[in-house]
């Protein structure tokens, strides 16, 4: 491809098709304008290319580019016309939805499950031989779903036949339907034993789309993830975006295959962290999903929490959470029923958004908690291989380390972004930190940002393209810094002294005692850097060991830097009364509401 | 984006309704283009396919799946009986001898030379698509469903719970901000669908399902008795498949909130008649709300089915504020202003200015009103 200087970038999300234009500015790529317009997947338009020329048309006002040619993008760009490449991810129509199928739930099971997940799918079951339900309930479960691909693996090259066959005998009954489209085949990806392969093709050669690829899981101790999810991705366009509605207009127009949308923003998550060398968390907290990504030591995964989110899912968040957990967050007493009613009509009129203060702050207690569960279920699912064998000593015998422990290591986590309405939108940016700082208790020293305007998926494609454009972008117009958070760990009473600490801020050099229990924000703006050295008491640790010294360079941002001495996990009152005195104290100290 | 506001729900006392009778597999129309239907009539009807059950029969009989064929005594696609033998051994003697029966009775599916397992399916299920309202085949589609149009009155509630049902309809109340208590539950009131004004008092469900009725409407429910009604916290509103004896369809939200006055009266009006109701809601991909049909032998000023309030914004045009601090109240639109404003949550959001019912005026983010259609 020749050189790219401009870029028009679309996301074509459930509700609103959001369009960035990308031009190349000296040595630089910017994000110079954007536009959007309502998704046109469903009736009436069923046309998702309506959608997309709405919000292409808006930049092209808006930059004074012509871009469009009728219904034609204008390639290569030539002075004020055209581009050099259009490019799009979709998640409208509910994504890419995949059943997967492993023999052992806990090895190939959770392989699959990964590779599905890596590929942008929200996975809706997994199947496996030991998932302790009867065949016919396996049949049955099979049947109900309508499933837009399979994902079947399972045994490692040289291993079991039998069980992965099991598996496919047990589809090949269920005769499953695509959600899409009644007349086409359903794809399913064999992704196994490549010994059970022949078989495999005979069982479901004849009444599915069948793909037979590298094995997910060839030897216990490594996974191979790759090859499958290129297999999705590709079905995700021949197959199930093919019957979308207006998609094979889509695909004619881009210069590049669609990615499904969290599949574009792990792929620009991996970009980051491996050219600067960062552990990375990633959150995308939606309406009716949660998605959450990280990219420790290279190792990059991804979970969505399919009914976790802040309108359609609010009910279920509250389910979920518990009616205590969700109130524990509310710097106010409140009625039980009368929040359950408000979060109902939440759901039931889900653009609605809060007017009262009260309001808005209910909606940020639900939204910690739709965090923190999600959180959860990554760290699940972020786990390192399980059924590995390792050699052990008899002094290891003592030592229960098993394996499948988990990836997310708080205290190696070097950046936490936010995105998705509650925190991209957020009234104010503190709000943003302490909903991030709240759920995801990071710990040690973490910077914070949140994606401005949703960009993480147009650069995660833009990447597979140019990956210098789309880091260049990531950079400096995607994210909003919102500053440092240092955390010292520990489990101390509170109002005990347990760290002090000095920094040298622009406005001079602060220093002090940190008791336990504490919360503190210091002015540090965007693109400051300050030195910051913290000596914790015995047993604490901020980031270089339990009670050693730790000096680091810290970055501001627009909530500056904020030192957190609530301990590891955060520890609320028992008593309603005082519980609600210490949320209160958390928001003044942040100064989260104003007065 | 312009339209930032929640189009209403669509309340018309005279309206030409199109419901759409599809089939979830292909099967066979059972009525024809131009014919009056009756709302229990069959419009079409399929043949969902059987249950499976797999047995495996090689740990039953001990041999290798290789070898099962040569004990298999029914082929595959061969019908089976529940309790006669479908595999057995052929020992030498034949005391020994091991036979296997079928658990259900059905066809055989298929044997597998890997796995041992052979697949049985039970008889398919059939399935029939009722015409749900009493009116006229206006599309057929082959193989998959009808459409049938009816004159009469059309409300979409906000949400609901149950699933298709119809009976005769009964105003229980004198106002729309009267709420439905126990005591106004009739005593006689079995297959019949049951309205009142506000709050729908979870006693009142109660009483109502023991006497039979075949569903209830109302203004509001308290999410607290929903949980009650249902036995679990309802997370995601995607509704319709409850079995709890009932219809429940509030029109206008959580809690205690009068019914829209035209609402009210279109329920009036149609006390006596025989209506169709659903209380299916499905809020996400394909929105899907609550709906209460009242076919009337004339009539039929408007046209379409759901959509509504398409012309947007505009001064003087009635909406309901559909979210705190003004939640229910109704209004006209007094204001457009262009710039974005700050509300007190902080958030700087397009709004309107309103003029309640009772003069007060107020400012309202444009996201949190519903149209009302006049």
């Amino acid at each position: 491809m020749s050189e790219i200087n401009v870029v028009v970038a679309t996301d074509c999300g459930s509700t609103t098709t959001k369009a960035i234009l990308i031009e190349k500015q000296g040595d630089l790529y910017r994000q110079t304008y954007r536009g959007e317009a309502p998704t046109t997947v469903e009736a009436p338009f069923e046309d998702v290319t309506r959608g997309v020329l709405n919000s292409i048309q808006e930049v092209e006002e808006l930059s004074g580019r012509r871009i469009l040619d009728g219904e034609r993008v204008i390639t290569p760009a030539s002075g004020d016309e055209g581009v050099d490449i259009y490019i799009s991810t979709s998640s409208a129509g509910g994504g890419l939805q995949m059943m997967v199928a492993g023999v052992v739930q806990s090895m190939t099971g959770e392989s699959a499950q990964r590779c599905a997940l890596g590929a942008g799918a929200i996975v809706m079951d997994v199947l496996a031989a030991n998932d302790k339900r009867l065949p016919h309930e396996k049949i049955e479960r099979i049947r109900q779903l309508r499933p837009d691909m399979v994902l079947v693996s399972g045994g490692t090259d040289g291993g079991t036949v039998s069980h992965v066959v099991e598996l496919a005998e047990f589809i090949a009954a269920a005769d499953p339907k695509p959600r899409f489209g009644s007349t086409f085949e359903l794809p399913v990806i064999f992704a196994g034993n490549a010994d059970a392969a022949p078989e495999i093709e005979k069982t479901l050669g004849a009444t599915t789309a069948l793909t037979v690829t590298e094995n997910i899981r060839p030897v216990l101790e490594r996974e191979n993830l790759g090859p499958a999810r290129q297999v999705i991705h590709d079905l995700f366009l021949e197959h199930v975006m093919a019957q979308a509605p207006g998609y094979q207009k889509l695909i004619e127009l881009t210069g590049a295959p669609i990615m499904p949308t969290p599949g574009a923003v792990g792929e620009i998550m991996q970009t980051i962290a491996r050219r600067q060398g960062i552990n990375v968390i990633g959150v995308d907290i939606g309406g009716a999903t949660t998605d959450v990504f990280s990219v420790f030591d290279q190792l990059f995964n991804r979970t969505v929490s399919a009914n976790l989110g802040m309108s359609y899912s609010i009910s279920n968040v509250l389910a979920a959470a518990g009616i205590e957990n969700v109130t524990r967050w509310v710097p106010f007493a409140i009625d039980e029923a009368d929040l359950r009613d408000r979060i109902k009509n939440k759901m039931i009129r889900p653009t609605t958004i809060p007017q009262l203060l009260e309001e808005l702050q209910i909606e940020h207690a639900i939204a910690r908690e739709a965090l923190r569960l999600a959180f959860v279920q990554h760290r699940e699912l972020a786990v390192g291989l399980k059924g590995v064998q390792s050699e052990r000593t008899l002094s290891d015998a003592f030592d229960q380390t098993a394996t499948g422990e988990s990836l997310i290591q708080m205290m190696q986590l070097d950046l936490l972004v936010g995105s998705g309405g509650v925190l991209s939108h957020a009234p104010s940016r503190n709000q943003a930190a302490a909903l991030l700082i709240d759920a995801f208790q990071p710990e040690g020293v973490t910077r914070l940002a949140v994606d401005s305007i949703f960009m993480m998926p147009h650069l995660g494609v833009l990447s597979t393209v140019s990956e210098q454009a789309a880091t260049d972008v990531f950079a400096r117009d995607c994210l909003i810094y919102l500053g440092t958070c240092v955390a010292p760990v520990h489990a101390e009473k509170a109002g005990s002294a347990c760290a002090t600490y000095e920094v040298a801020l622009p406005d001079g050099t602060h220093q002090g005692e940190l008791k336990a229990g504490g919360l503190h924000q210091l002015p540090l703006a965007t693109g400051e850097t300050a030195g910051l050295t913290i000596r914790p008491v015995r047993g604490v640790d901020a980031g270089a060991g339990p009670g050693q010294e730790l000096k680091i360079p810290v970055h501001g941002g627009v909530a500056g830097l904020i030192i957190d001495a609530r301990g590891r996990p955060l520890q609320f009152a028992a008593d309603a009364g005082a519980r609600t005195d210490q949320i209160a104290a958390w928001t003044r100290a942040l100064n989260l509401y104003g007065d | 984006m312009a339209h930032a506001y929640t189009p209403g729900l669509r309340v018309s006392s005279h309206a030409t309704v199109r419901k759409l009778r599809r089939l979830p597999l292909k099967g066979e129309v059972a009525v024809s283009l131009g014919d009056a239907v009756t709302r229990d009539q069959v419009a079409a009807r399929t043949e969902l396919p059987g249950n499976v059950t797999s047995v495996n029969l090689v740990n039953k009989l001990g041999c290798t799946p290789a070898e099962l064929a040569n004990y298999m005594l029914v082929k595959e696609g061969e019908p089976v009986t529940a309790g006669a033998p479908i595999a057995e051994t052929r020992p030498l003697i034949k005391w020994f001898k091991t036979v296997v029966d079928a658990p259900v009775t059905g066809t055989l599916e298929s044997v597998s030379s890997v796995t041992g397992q052979v697949i049985l399916r039970e008889p398919p299920n059939p399935v029939e698509v009722l015409a749900f309202v009493d009116g006229q085949v206006v599309e057929v589609m082959e193989e998959e469903g009808v459409t049938i149009e009816t004159e009469g009155a059309y409300i979409q509630g906000i949400f609901g719970v149950g699933g298709e049902t119809w009976g005769k309809l009964r105003l229980l109340v004198d106002r729309p901000s009267d709420a439905v208590t126990a005591d106004r539950i009739p005593g006689d009131c079995a297959g019949e669908i049951l309205a009142g004004g506000s709050l729908i008092e979870h006693a009142a469900i109660e009483k109502a399902r023991q006497a039979g009725a075949k569903g209830i409407i109302g203004g509001g429910i308290r999410d607290q008795d929903l949980r009650d009604l249902l036995g679990y916290d309802l997370g995601v509103a995607i509704t319709g498949t409850e079995k709890i004896g009932l219809t429940l369809i509030v029109t206008e939200g959580f809690g205690s909130i009068a019914m829209a006055h035209k609402t009210f009266e279109i329920l009036e009006g149609c006390a006596g008649s025989e209506a169709s109701i659903s209380g299916a809601t499905q809020i996400r991909a394909g929105v899907m709300r609550p709906e209460i049909i009242v076919p009337a032998a004339t009539g039929g000023s408007e046209h379409g089915e759901g959509g509504g309030a398409d012309a947007g914004l505009s001064l003087g045009r009635q909406l309901r504020a559909i979210r705190a601090p003004y939640f229910g109240r109704i209004g006209r639109v007094s204001d457009l202003p262009a710039e974005l404003r700050q509300v007190e949550s902080g958030a700087q959001v397009r709004v309107l200015e309103v003029e309640f019912e009772d003069g007060e005026q107020a400012v309202v983010p444009r996201a949190n009103v519903e149209l009302i259609e006049e």
